[in-house]
């Protein structure tokens, strides 16, 4: 085995390569190992590195193999974003609050990608309780970006997207409220999946905005995505979003042809503020699509511009409600020396909690609170049904709709911390699709001053295959997305 | 005007700010989130830029719309049949706790 190149690989090389015993799964597990601690701290990717138990499980994945069974996933690396639960693993969801907290159970998506096969290397770094945009509110320090460490990777799943950037694991879960999966994914160049809201179990994934939140992954090509992906979904019952259909073989679909694919351009996402060099890669992707059979035309969405300020209202209403299970009493940071119960509580919240996670708990008491929630609150769930029926009335004339995923490149560590709401209007493009409960991805579509772009794609509810299918067959005719940072070839 | 050089423009407030410290202190409580003084003015600031912010909200005319309870059009909260499925693992549970006795929660007198 050329352990020099194996992390270029594909998961879809990597599993016929495992099949066909060219290596076995502990040097596979073994190589990624020996990157992620290589590159722990130029990158900070990751917050629990597994390396025991990832050989322990490695070793019988090669057993499974070499009697000829295994579920799909069988033997392949995989990490997985630090709020998915982790049955006897640290699982901070980037906070004080929880960094002494052992799972006692498993996310459904980890026991999922463990049944299929799976091998969990390492939990990985993200922004406190996947609140921003940055990475930089994680309390274990910025993840930096593997095309410019200087630079943020984005967030909040960006440790994910730098670590499969980086090639130090072949793909990442991840989660995405706001663009959480998407936005990281197009500042370090690789594909990122947030499916339909329901599609992917919620259970045992750290709640943030439970109207909002959904699972999904981070790999180097749609093919892997749609690999992962396809695992992940699927009823469950201990969610109760959780919406009970059969999920289609993502795989199979991927070779579909785009003849005749009706693809809407945003209108309102290419109007004044995104960066001349992204719209340039844009529009190159666009005919990319051109060339394989798809048609464009412009769609306007006339209530998009009020995603955000919608968002800032719903997403923190639901983070305060969320984020009160955290007391100081059952588990996580709990005060010193308490004089009573509220001390108690307002202490170890005040302690546990950093600056953004708390700015957003008070965001949300005060929309919720006596006098405003008709004003804030109710209103922002009308704005949402609004943007939601635009989303509608777009695909009754268009099967997808295509456009920037954000505005700029990443930008430097520090550069938006400032402000909160120059950070927030970096997801400006994803928030849409998270109101609307719809599925999107990101995918690089080139780089723009030697920073990858990524092209983002929405689609109907439940039309994750379709996305998947128009993203590989992008990634046939282009290689974008084969490129890597030149410090982690 | 917010004019971040992004896409969509916000009016900014050329009012003083929205919200009093005590406001804040008064959120933070209801937040149960012990602040530091020098947090007060930080936030102060902040929120008051956010509700700022999201008061663009009013701009949409919402007169007969129905706000959204479900981002999935016609799905509906499912129930469960109502039978045992869970078996005591309270032990585990207690694990990750900061303070057990005898398989309680330990938390300061509430009752003088």
């Amino acid at each position: 085995m050329n352990r020099v190149s194996i992390h270029t690989k594909t998961l879809a090389q990597l599993s016929k390569g495992l099949r066909a015993r060219e290596f076995s799964s502990v040097e596979l597990v073994r190589t990624f190992l020996d990157r992620i601690d290589a590159h722990q701290p130029m990158l900070n990717a990751m917050i629990t590195v597994m390396r025991d138990q990832a050989l322990t499980a490695a070793q019988a994945a090669d057993r499974e193999l070499a009697a000829g069974r295994g579920g799909p996933l069988a033997g392949l690396p995989i990490v997985h974003k630090d709020l998915f639960c982790t049955e006897g693993v640290l699982t901070t969801c980037g906070s004080h609050m929880l960094d002494n907290f052992v799972s006692p159970y498993d996310a459904t998506v980890v026991a999922k990608l463990k049944s299929a096969g799976a091998i969990t290397l390492a939990k990985s770094n993200m922004d406190e309780f996947a609140m921003g945009s940055s990475n930089e509110t994680s309390y274990f320090g910025p993840v930096r970006n593997p095309w410019n460490t200087d630079l943020v990777p984005g967030g909040s799943s960006g440790g994910s997207a730098a670590a499969v950037a980086a090639r130090l694991v072949p793909a990442a879960t991840a989660t995405d409220t706001g663009g959480s999966i998407r936005q990281p994914a197009a500042l370090c160049g690789v594909t990122g999946v947030k499916p339909t809201y329901g599609r992917v179990s919620r259970y045992g994934m750290i709640a943030f905005a439970s109207s909002l939140d959904q699972g999904g992954v981070i790999a180097a090509t749609a093919e892997d995505a749609a690999l992962v992906l396809r695992e992940m979904s699927g009823f469950d019952p201990n969610d109760s979003t959780s919406v009970d259909m059969p999920v289609p073989d993502y795989v199979a679909g991927l070779d579909a042809p785009l003849a005749g694919l009706k693809i809407g351009l945003l209108k309102e996402f290419f109007e004044k503020g995104l960066d001349a060099a992204n719209e340039k890669r844009i529009r190159e992707a666009l005919a990319v699509y051109q060339r394989l059979g798809a048609t464009l035309r412009e769609v306007s969405l006339p209530n998009l511009p009020l995603s955000v300020p919608a968002y800032y209202v719903v997403a923190p209403a639901e983070c305060s409600s969320n984020l009160a299970r955290f007391d100081g009493v059952r588990f996580g940071h709990r005060a010193k020396d308490p004089r009573d119960l509220t001390d108690l509580y307002e202490r170890s919240r005040g302690e546990g909690f950093g600056a953004e996670v708390k700015r957003r708990i008070m965001t949300g008491t005060y929309v919720l609170s006596a006098g405003y929630k008709d004003k804030y609150y109710l209103k922002a769930q009308k704005v949402r049904q609004l943007i939601s029926a635009d989303f509608k009335r777009a695909f009754s004339e268009v099967d997808v709709l295509m456009g920037p995923t954000t505005p700029t490149p990443a930008f430097p560590i520090g550069a938006k911390t400032a402000d909160p709401i120059t950070m927030y209007l970096n997801d400006i493009y994803t928030i849409g699709a998270n109101l609307a409960g719809l599925p999107a991805m990101s995918i690089p579509c080139g780089f723009a001053a030697s920073l990858p772009v990524g092209l983002q794609i929405v689609g109907p509810h439940f039309s994750e295959g379709k996305l998947l299918n128009a993203a590989h067959l992008f990634q046939r005719e282009t290689d974008w997305h084969t490129r890597m940072p030149e410090a982690f070839k | 005007m917010y004019d971040f050089g992004l896409p969509f423009a916000f009016v900014v407030s050329p009012k003083p700010m929205l919200l009093t410290r005590e406001q804040i202190e008064d959120i933070a409580h209801l937040a149960r989130l012990a602040l530091q003084p020098a947090e007060l003015p930080v936030y102060q600031q902040s929120l008051s830029a956010i509700f700022d912010f999201v008061g663009e909200l009013d701009r949409a005319d919402t007169a007969n719309v129905v706000p959204m309870a479900h981002p999935l059009a016609g799905q509906s909260q499912r129930l469960r049949p109502d039978v045992v499925t869970e078996t005591d693992r309270h032990e585990i549970y207690q694990r990750n706790a900061p303070q057990v006795a005898a398989g309680l929660y330990l938390v300061p007198k509430v009752i003088e």
